[in-house]
């Protein structure tokens, strides 16, 4: 169980980070275009990239805070 | 997109994991024993050649939408993780990675460690630790090269990027036999984040299902605009600290 729990941390350290909010933002911003784009026909290319600047600038201001 | 800039990206990610790892080897190898220290690097590489020849052409079966859904989430996390690291780093709020220090703490505790061996392994600490760094730091290059592949359908010119910076970095190593602490690991690091963020921002929303206006010519201006961006908060960061790069860090990160 403890090898399962450290294989599962690892893991989520190697893809997720130092800071999951990031990972939590850009999968809801996934989801919010894939949404626009097939429910409501909006060609939303431009929302990613603004929701991953904003939250590389939302990490960083944390981090330099703490 | 040409297979060039697949093996640029591929050729100096894997070289920065390559540095880091040509670090744990020599620390291995020049402390404690040549022949186990090979021996675990090459157990090593062929965990992680075995996982690229199962995964590369699996994951290439997927349909392409869902492939690039999401292996563009997974970059796009994963070339942040990079990306805030190489500012903090840049800005001086984490330490930057020495290699020559790192190699320093693993000789420390090569020395330290009692010898002891297990069926053809002289010895299991130069082989174990041989073994984990390369496998650890090959882990990240491993998931570049599948998704980077995979995504373009070239998981062989992926494969060329990374085997040519793992041969160029073991060949200035043997040369230099030493750890190579003047490479620019944090402006490689940088621009590494910025290619892995570009692309996962493009495949994750067209998986999502956009259309890119012209299509691919899109990542031509989508890189310049991360690097800016990234750019742009380095250089807010720096004066907004009011200390110097040498004082204490906020966040003290040695591993890659």
């Amino acid at each position: 169980m403890s090898r399962l729990r450290s294989i599962g941390a690892f893991w989520y350290d190697f893809v997720v980070g130092d800071d999951w909010r990031v990972a939590v933002v850009v999968v809801a911003v996934l989801a919010l275009t894939a949404v626009l784009v097939h429910a409501a026909g909006v060609n939303a290319w431009w929302l990613l990239p603004v929701f991953v600047f904003a939250a590389l600038g939302w990490s960083l201001r944390r981090a330099t805070r703490s | 997109m040409t297979a060039l800039p697949l093996i640029l990206t591929v050729f100096v990610a894997c070289a920065v994991e390559a540095i880091e790892a040509l670090t744990i080897v020599l620390a291995a190898g020049l402390t404690r024993e040549w022949r186990s220290t090979f021996q675990g690097m090459a157990v090593a590489l062929a965990v992680l050649a075995a996982i690229v020849a199962a995964l590369g052409p699996t994951i290439t079966l997927l349909p392409l939408t869902a492939l690039r859904l999401v292996v563009g989430a997974l970059l796009a996390i994963f070339g942040l993780q990079w990306l805030r690291k190489a500012i903090l780093r840049a800005t001086g709020y984490k330490s930057l990675h020495d290699e020559a220090s790192a190699y320093l703490r693993e000789v420390t505790a090569a020395k330290a460690a009692a010898p002891s061996s297990r069926g053809r392994v002289h010895d299991w600490y130069a082989f174990t630790l041989s073994f984990k760094g390369v496998l650890l730091e090959g882990l990240e290059v491993v998931f570049i090269v599948i998704t980077f592949g995979a995504n373009q359908h070239d998981v062989g010119a992926a494969v060329i990027g990374a085997a040519a910076a793992v041969i160029v970095v073991a060949v200035t190593g043997v040369l230099v036999r030493a750890p190579l602490a003047r490479v620019p690991e944090n402006a490689m690091k940088f621009a590494v984040g910025i290619m892995l963020t570009s692309f996962g921002i493009f495949w994750g929303a067209e998986g999502a299902g956009v259309s890119w206006p012209g299509q691919d010519a899109a990542l031509l201006v989508l890189v310049p605009v991360v690097a800016l961006v990234a750019l742009c908060y380095t250089v807010l960061l720096r004066p907004r600290r009011g200390r110097s790069p040498a004082e204490p860090a906020a966040e003290q990160v040695v591993s890659s």
